[in-house]
């Protein structure tokens, strides 16, 4: 999994609604699937045109969105396939893989139309704790940046050791991860200073 | 990417989807997260400084890129590392707590990797009964064992990781359970059994972590140090909430007693809540008469499974430390 790399379109209709208005439709609309019936009925057709609806108007690309969900579907049919080993409970297992789709494309439905920097202005309004808000709002700056740097350690193990063994593998990985957490708290060492110099309180 | 996520060896995993949890159980877990998340931030304002402030950010963003990194399995499979009970020995629990909830958060939003409706449930799971729950397992081996302290500290994070992630599975079973989705002799052994074996991982993981950031800065281990890093009244209300937790998702499908969680509810109030989700529940007989001793199999199969995996986390200590301390020269300081 990476990072998404596409910025949401600017030019996207739904874009330029409060993200504040974005955030509670979509929590609406993932409570009216949660409460839907637990077998296939024509109730579904609603919120599955809803979404439809929102998809089309908001132009998110087709490709885009199928990536997204092919990757998460794995763990939803994993834990789908539990229900299975009961008789009789087929349709319960449509319709929670279908509440469960419909539910990801909410929300990102929500993520292509809103940047998470006005999702956390939405949260602000909403008096969500403020050290949460800067402990998101740091993450989301750094977390490519500590991806790409552990990327490039790995790069760099992996040129200098040659062996498939399993256990130097799991060695190799731990050093790096570990490794990555001392330049993680290096950096917010400077990222404090740098914040005081700027008259941070 | 398509073939890396099907070669992932977590497709029974705990991060819940939104469409798996009823209306209930929803709130529930919901109101337990906000309690552990509310506790965390008393804890955090209190205890923590300001220069440690960004770190929590940090370690965040740093529990999401590791949790990138794919470790081999057999067969060509990969699994990787969830990370609870690294950060609570890395950064003391209250910061855990957050840093785990801003990743779960950033993990639904961004990748729809887990509901948002079932963010309480894993911020409950993953946030905070495997992070803090595992914590005290930590504090308690740590200082039940006598060996030095870079060995215990090596020794009770791997074997606290294995308790943590079972436990989390555990209760996200029960969470599947009293939503009437899978019932509990299929959830309890089917999340327990997966668990112990995907807990080896996180706990073999953790600990060669832990070692690596002892041997590079071992100031930088909070659980190492003298002073613990949460107030006993801290840790007091974490357990307790935990005890709640399970009392409500678990005991009542372990113990039999029907009417434990009916009355809960009506005292809570969420009886219509219930009566509007369960419209029809397809399980309306799931106490099946197995389910008595496959739960007893389980649990047995989990407590052998849990001196095992002492025995390995202390097998682990002794061998590694000794080896990898030694040779000091090609310790991974700048790559």
């Amino acid at each position: 999994m990476h990072p998404p790399a596409t910025e949401p379109a600017r030019t996207a209709p739904l874009f330029h609604v409060e993200a504040r208005i974005k955030l509670l439709g979509a929590l609406a609309l993932l409570v009216g699937i949660a409460l839907l019936p637990r077998r296939l009925t024509l109730l579904y057709l609603f919120p599955s045109g809803v979404v439809l609806a929102l998809w089309l108007w908001a132009r998110m690309p087709f490709g885009y969105a199928l990536r997204r969900l092919f990757v998460v579907e794995w763990f939803v049919l994993g834990i789908g396939l539990l229900t299975l080993l009961h008789p009789g409970s087929l349709p319960l297992f449509f319709s929670i893989v279908a509440k469960s789709n419909l539910c990801m494309l909410t929300v990102l439905l929500l993520t292509w139309t809103t940047p998470f920097q006005d999702l956390l202005q939405a949260l602000r309004r909403f008096r969500f704790p403020p050290v949460m808000l800067g402990t998101l709002a740091l993450m989301y700056r750094y977390l490519p940046l500590l991806v790409e740097e552990s990327r490039r350690m790995h790069r760099a193990r992996a040129s200098r050791t040659f062996s498939r063994r399993r256990g130097l593998a799991w060695h190799n990985l731990a050093a790096i991860i570990a490794q990555l957490f001392v330049r993680s708290a290096e950096r917010a060492e400077r990222i404090y200073l740098a914040m005081c110099a700027r008259g941070w309180k | 990417m398509v073939l890396r996520s099907v070669a992932d060896a977590r497709w029974l995993n705990m991060h819940l989807p939104d469409g798996f949890l009823d209306a209930r159980t929803t709130l529930l877990a919901a109101g337990a997260a906000a309690v552990g998340i509310g506790i965390a931030l008393r804890q955090v304002r209190t205890a923590l400084e300001p220069r440690q402030m960004p770190m929590l950010g940090l370690a965040a963003a740093f529990v999401f890129a590791a949790q990138m990194m794919n470790f081999p399995v057999a067969g060509g499979t990969s699994g990787h590392l969830i990370g609870g009970v690294l950060t609570a020995v890395l950064l003391g629990p209250s910061a855990a707590v957050l840093v785990l909830t801003c990743v779960l958060l950033v993990q639904c939003l961004l990748f729809a990797d887990g509901g948002l409706l079932a963010l309480g449930a894993n911020v409950f799971n993953m946030g905070i009964v495997s992070t803090c729950g595992g914590y005290m397992v930590f504090r308690l081996v740590k200082r039940m064992v006598r060996m030095d302290s870079t060995r215990s500290t090596v020794l009770a994070s791997a074997f606290a990781a294995w308790v943590g992630t079972v436990l989390a599975a555990i209760s996200c079973a029960g969470q599947l359970a009293l939503s009437h989705t899978v019932p509990w002799s299929v959830a309890f052994p089917a999340m327990t059994y997966v668990h112990m074996l995907i807990g080896v991982g996180e706990g073999l993981a953790t600990g060669l972590i832990v070692l690596g950031v002892l041997r590079a800065r071992p100031l930088l281990v909070a659980g190492a140090a003298e002073k613990a890093p949460i107030s006993l009244s801290g840790l007091f209300g974490y357990g307790l909430l935990i005890i709640c937790g399970f009392a409500v998702f678990v005991v009542p499908f372990a113990c039999r007693w029907p009417d434990g969680l009916e009355s809960v509810a009506r005292a809570l109030g969420f009886d219509e809540h219930a009566a509007a989700a369960a419209v029809e529940a397809p399980f309306a007989d799931y106490r099946l008469p197995f389910v008595g001793s496959a739960t007893l199999a389980t649990a047995l199969a989990g407590l052998i499974g849990t001196v095992v995996a002492f025995v390995a986390a202390y097998a682990l200590a002794r061998v590694l430390v000794p080896a990898l301390s030694a040779s000091k020269k090609d310790a991974p300081t700048r790559n």
